[in-house]
């Protein structure tokens, strides 16, 4: 033990903190048919479901030997949504009121469930999620045609409207019942329907702007199936692709980039050699060099190889001197990456008039990614 | 002849400040500051034992803590990393920031301000460890009990962390490298000391202090653990080197 890298899912809470959970999920019975899941109504498993107090019990016995941080329940659809629903908030709702626990707990929201019922699971849980798994609707109908868009929507608006009553109240009444403290999130399913990086990122940002997600996840689609409409078992799950949508996602959230400027029609999809920061850089050279001793925060961080640690780094240290290449070096600014595109105090900096494409080939040449053998592999995914 | 003088002080971080105290007192501009029994002395250099003053200790707290939080956070961290000659590098440090207009330990491009971040980073980084791999078991007398050999010395740091989660629950939690442990028995915490020859503390060699429940338990967790790690085939890949 000692390695929560894998089966425990990280999450992170309010206050941004990392905490590893349990995950269970309640049953697999499900009324659904979706093609990408593998408790899919007609895919022949044996079912079994767990009882609340089953459930109760593992979770304050694993916390109370700090096994765990909390609790994420999910479940497959018995019966009914409400009727799924009610079962997940029962769990919630002893844990919190007869064994005092007082660590995470993250439900999912089926879609479907009552208003009613949202509220009382924001009660008791710390952050609520729907997973709308698929980016586009076209492809919701194709592989799951027994769920509707809104059935998705319902529930996710519910537990937004609910936070911004919370959020007032609280304003007036200090005393406010808590409601679901870490938001809420979703998670898409990439590689799936043959959607493209602006599809995701689009509806990403859909999200995070018109429900107040805190977060929203990106999960390469691993293949559990022999359905024609998806990608062949033994296709390879596109970690790389994941990884380049979750540094866009952190573009968007902390470095103040505008999604329109990363992907378009023209570039429809993320690069897969080179990370988005520098992709965009090297479509926009006009905006660079960059002094590093005089530029906004705005500008440090739109720096390839400058993340937002060495920016608060440089802009406090400059207060003191003139910054260098030794001092960047030591803030632990990415250098091969960065010093295209920067300028600092020395008489050395790149002189030759570069383009785009021989900057990134030197900095592919001198880099060292961990990714570098799934290049030609992923590559030739997404053709 | 340099400046440099051997201030000896008795280990704790009380008596560390009160060394601080004196070394501005008489104005040096290096001080090796060292523990008592870990004393590497200079052939020529001058020495003075400290003997450990809470009020001069406090005042160098305090006179920090108006320069800066973080940086108060910063020292207690390093300290705690037992590292070589990490005093007189504190020492360097708090002179630096006493010295300095601008409040905080902002300077990124002054070595020793970096150096003392990077130390204290990692000390943060054990004590973030050690609050999420702290295992505890079950004793037959209700306490639960686990046992640590961290890198660095971290008891101190995690101890808040435990008393808040685990507040309607007695525990301890037992530093074998450096042989004292925390014991929180639902109402404070407290330093207490063990002799631990006979405590077993794992799932092979089973010990009659734990409930049989403990080994239930213990057993279920590493099931959950291996069958999570069967069916996420992806994140095996990602380590596969």
């Amino acid at each position: 033990m000692g390695d929560t890298g894998t089966g425990i899912c990280h999450s992170y809470t309010e206050d941004g903190r990392c905490v590893s959970l349990l995950k269970i999920l309640l049953t697999n019975h499900c009324i659904f048919d979706c093609a990408y899941c593998v408790t899919r109504k007609s895919n022949d498993i044996q079912r079994a479901a767990f009882k609340i107090q089953e459930v109760v019990d593992l979770t304050i016995n694993f916390y109370r030997r700090n096994y765990i941080e909390g609790l994420f329940l999910s479940s497959g659809i018995f019966k009914s949504a409400d009727h799924t629903m009610e079962r997940l908030i029962a769990v919630a709702k002893k844990l919190r009121e007869e064994e005092n626990f007082n660590g995470y707990i993250h439900l999912k929201s089926i879609p479907g469930a009552s208003d009613e019922l949202m509220y009382e699971a924001g009660l008791y849980a710390d952050r609520l999620s729907v997973n709308i798994e698929i980016p586009t609707i076209s492809g919701l109908k194709l592989l799951a045609p027994d769920k509707k868009h809104e059935d998705f929507i319902k529930p996710m608006l519910k537990v937004k409207n609910e936070i911004i009553r919370y959020t007032e109240e609280k304003k007036i009444i200090r005393s406010t019942a808590k409601y679901a403290p870490a938001g809420q999130s979703t998670q898409m399913i990439v590689g799936a329907t043959g959607e493209s990086d602006k599809d995701i990122m689009y509806s990403a940002t859909h999200f995070y702007k018109n429900y107040n997600m805190k977060r929203v996840y990106y999960s390469g689609y691993v293949p559990i199936s022999t359905d024609s409409r998806l990608p062949a078992l033994g296709s390879e799950v596109p970690m790389l692709r994941e990884n380049r949508l979750y540094q866009t996602d952190w573009l968007l959230r902390f470095y103040g980039f505008n999604v329109n400027e990363i992907l378009d029609t023209e570039h429809p999809n993320l690069d897969m050699d080179i990370d988005p920061k520098l992709m965009w850089a090297l479509r926009n050279l006009n905006h660079f060099p960059v002094d590093i001793n005089k530029a906004d925060k705005s500008v440090l961080a739109r720096i390839p190889g400058i993340g937002m640690g060495s920016v608060h780094k440089i802009i406090n240290g400059r207060k003191f001197r003139n910054l260098s290449w030794e001092h960047l070096k030591k803030m632990g600014v990415a250098l091969n990456r960065a010093k295209y595109f920067i300028i600092c105090n020395s008489t050395d900096w790149e002189r030759r008039d570069l383009d785009a494409a021989r900057i990134k080939g030197m900095i592919l040449q001198s880099s060292n990614s961990k990714y570098k053998n799934h290049y030609s592999n992923q590559l030739s995914l997404f053709n | 002849m340099n400046a440099t003088k051997t201030l000896i002080y008795d280990g704790s971080f009380n008596g560390f400040l009160t060394a601080v105290f004196i070394a501005f007192e008489q104005k040096l501009p290096h001080a090796d500051i060292q523990r008592q029994g870990q004393i590497q002395n200079g052939l020529f250099a001058e020495t003075e034992t400290i003997f450990t003053n809470v009020e001069k200790a406090q005042r160098v707290w305090n006179g920090v803590r108006k320069k800066s939080n973080t940086a108060i956070k910063h020292i207690y961290f390093a300290y705690q990393s037992e590292q070589k000659n990490i005093e007189s590098l504190l020492y360097h440090y708090i002179r630096k920031l006493m010295g300095s207009k601008i409040n905080g330990p902002t300077n990124f491009s002054d070595d020793c301000v970096l150096k003392i971040n990077q130390i204290a980073h990692k000390v943060g980084r054990e004590k973030h460890r050690m609050e999420a791999f702290v295992r505890f078991q079950l004793t037959k007398d209700t306490v639960y009990f686990a046992n640590i050999e961290p890198d660095y010395d971290v008891l101190p740091l995690i101890s808040k962390h435990f008393r808040n989660r685990y507040a309607d629950q007695q525990w301890l939690i037992y530093d074998l490298k450096r042989k004292y442990g925390l014991f929180y028995d639902l109402h404070k915490v407290e330093i207490i000391s063990l002799d631990l020859t006979d405590v077993h503390t794992n799932s092979i060699q089973k010990s009659a202090v734990f409930t049989d429940e403990e080994y239930e338990y213990q057993n279920l967790w590493s099931n959950y653990f291996k069958s999570t790690t069967n069916t996420f085939q992806r994140k095996k890949k990602r380590f596969k080197v």
